[in-house]
């Protein structure tokens, strides 16, 4: 299921994007070129982007244009990034941030 | 060296940058999105005339004329810190160190949360971040939502979400608190709803002005009617409050309660609406903090959406070589804060370059331009922006001499 606005009254239909194939968290998603990692994944009905260090509850974006850092994610094995400021790009691998456990390791 | 970075590719930067790379200066411009545009990449609305001002396509014309004109536009670049030189300006960005002769701020306003609980849950997000994904990444964050806060931005963007084909069952208020305070009495959001009469940016803005036209907004919240009052398919409730965002996991609903007209909950009037994502309109407030590090005197000004820093309406501020436009100085339409770009960067070119008779005359008419593209804002966030501004502009002359004279004493 794609959440994409193909058709829309003012701003016209969609125009072509090539496919590409992105991961998060293992899983592979189709992504549009173009997209940030935070639309990408949203056009596919991922809501929940990591876990809160302290409750280990999901966390989404909440302002979408880089504010509040709530969507920050892993990219590879190390840089953290906003979802909403990142652009996709083919094979790009995407990690939830997960909750801390005492001792300071991730679960 | 350049001669003028600017921060923020929005409506305001990029006027800057093409008002003072017009006059010969070596512009340079830094913005933190993918896309070069700022907040005009999500507006769409309809004008009185029935044209659609398309911000997307306003967006695509100013970043042409800007290539045009030779300005170097970066984007994906974050500026953390900035500190005065001998030259100028150090800007530290997350691509290394730039340095300029003159800075300006155009880094517009952020939304206001409106903390409620369940508010972090996953598709609970701000209005902004649904107009963003909806018109700019053309991705709908669900197929039906609900708004909290009845304002003349959520308005204008629930018209926006149906345009992208989301079903938006209902605007209501959030529960008056310390942060939302006024946003959830209704009759004070009556009062503000009826002063977008005729100039409101659409047929659903107009019918809201029209409907409190001959009545009190006390009035107006007390015979408000339970249902709402229905514009284009979607209900406006301004006596309903929301008290909790609900979901397992993620946002699946909304948990509400009739309020009086003065904000008191009524007992035994909750119920949940359904929906697939959440959206908070806490409204818009001046993004300043780049200013406060460069030691810029600030003034909280309610009418202009938060703190400002003080500036001169040719848009310098107190620190030499510091200039600010658009929604930092205040939160206005973005045709406000192109207008107040040119000014800027006009007289950065007018400081520049030496004073000449020729830039002189472009900075007045500019400045004309202002006046007049403010005296014809479609949509005005607050009532009383004009003398707000002339205020500001007074304390800022005031500042500038007590400066001076401090200089001279020591």
């Amino acid at each position: 299921m794609t959440m994409r606005v193909v058709n829309h009254p003012v701003l016209g239909k969609l125009p072509e994007q090539n496919r590409i194939t992105i991961r998060f968290n293992g899983q592979p998603y189709e992504a549009y070129e173009g997209d940030t990692i935070a639309s990408a994944l949203m056009a596919q009905g991922v809501k929940t982007l990591r876990k809160h260090e302290m409750s280990g509850e999901g966390r989404g974006i909440y302002c979408n244009i880089g504010h509040c850092f709530e969507c920050r994610v892993q990219v590879g094995d190390r840089k953290v990034v906003r979802a909403c400021l990142t652009p996709v790009s083919e094979g790009i691998e995407i990690h939830s941030l997960t909750a801390f456990v005492k001792g300071g390791q991730t679960k | 060296m350049i001669d003028l970075l600017v921060v923020g590719a929005g409506p305001a930067g990029l006027s800057a940058a093409i008002a003072a790379a017009e006059q010969g200066l070596k512009v340079k411009v830094l913005d933190e999105f993918p896309k070069v545009g700022g907040r005009l990449l999500g507006q769409l609305h309809q004008e009185p005339s029935g044209e659609w001002w398309n911000g997307i396509e306003m967006g695509e014309k100013l970043h042409q004329k800007a290539r045009l004109e030779g300005v170097n536009i970066q984007c994906e670049v974050s500026v953390s810190d900035i500190s005065r030189t001998d030259f100028g300006w150090s800007v530290y960005t997350s691509v290394g160190m730039i340095k300029a002769k003159n800075l300006l701020l155009a880094t517009g306003a952020s939304e206001t949360a409106i903390p409620l609980p369940g508010w972090t849950l996953p598709g609970a997000i701000s209005i902004g971040a649904a107009q963003v994904m909806g018109n700019v990444h053309r991705v709908k964050p669900g197929n039906s939502c609900v708004i909290i806060g009845a304002n003349v931005l959520s308005i204008a963007i629930a018209n926006e979400l149906m345009l992208c084909g989301v079903k938006v069952k209902e605007i209501i208020i959030p529960e008056t608190g310390p942060v939302a305070k006024d946003a959830g009495v209704p009759e004070k959001v009556m009062a503000s709803l009826m002063r977008l009469t005729h100039l409101a940016p659409n047929a659903f803005l107009r019918q809201a002005g029209k409907f409190g036209k001959f009545v009190s907004p006390k009035v107006a919240a007390q015979f408000f009617p339970k249902n709402g009052i229905r514009v284009l398919g979607i209900p406006i409730r301004v006596k309903k409050a929301a008290i909790e965002i609900i979901g397992e996991g993620q946002a699946t609903g909304v948990r509400t309660v009739a309020v009086t007209p003065d904000g008191k909950r009524i007992q035994g009037t909750e119920q949940v609406t359904e929906a697939d994502f959440v959206c908070i309109a806490g409204g818009l407030a001046p993004m300043s903090e780049l200013a406060s590090i460069a030691g810029c005197s600030f003034k909280y000004v309610e009418e202009l959406g938060g703190h400002i820093p003080l500036h001169s309406e040719r848009m310098e501020t107190a620190v030499p070589g510091l200039y600010v436009a658009g929604n930092i100085t205040g939160v206005e339409s973005a045709k406000v804060a192109m207008a107040q770009g040119k000014v800027a960067g006009l007289t950065v070119a007018f400081n520049t370059n030496g004073a000449s008779k020729k830039t002189e005359m472009l900075v007045k008419c500019a400045l004309d331009d202002v006046r007049k593209t403010r005296a014809n804002a479609l949509i005005e966030f607050q009532p009383g922006i004009v003398e707000a501004r002339e205020r500001i502009y007074v304390q800022f002359e005031q500042e500038r001499i007590a400066v001076k004279q401090a200089i001279t004493v020591s």
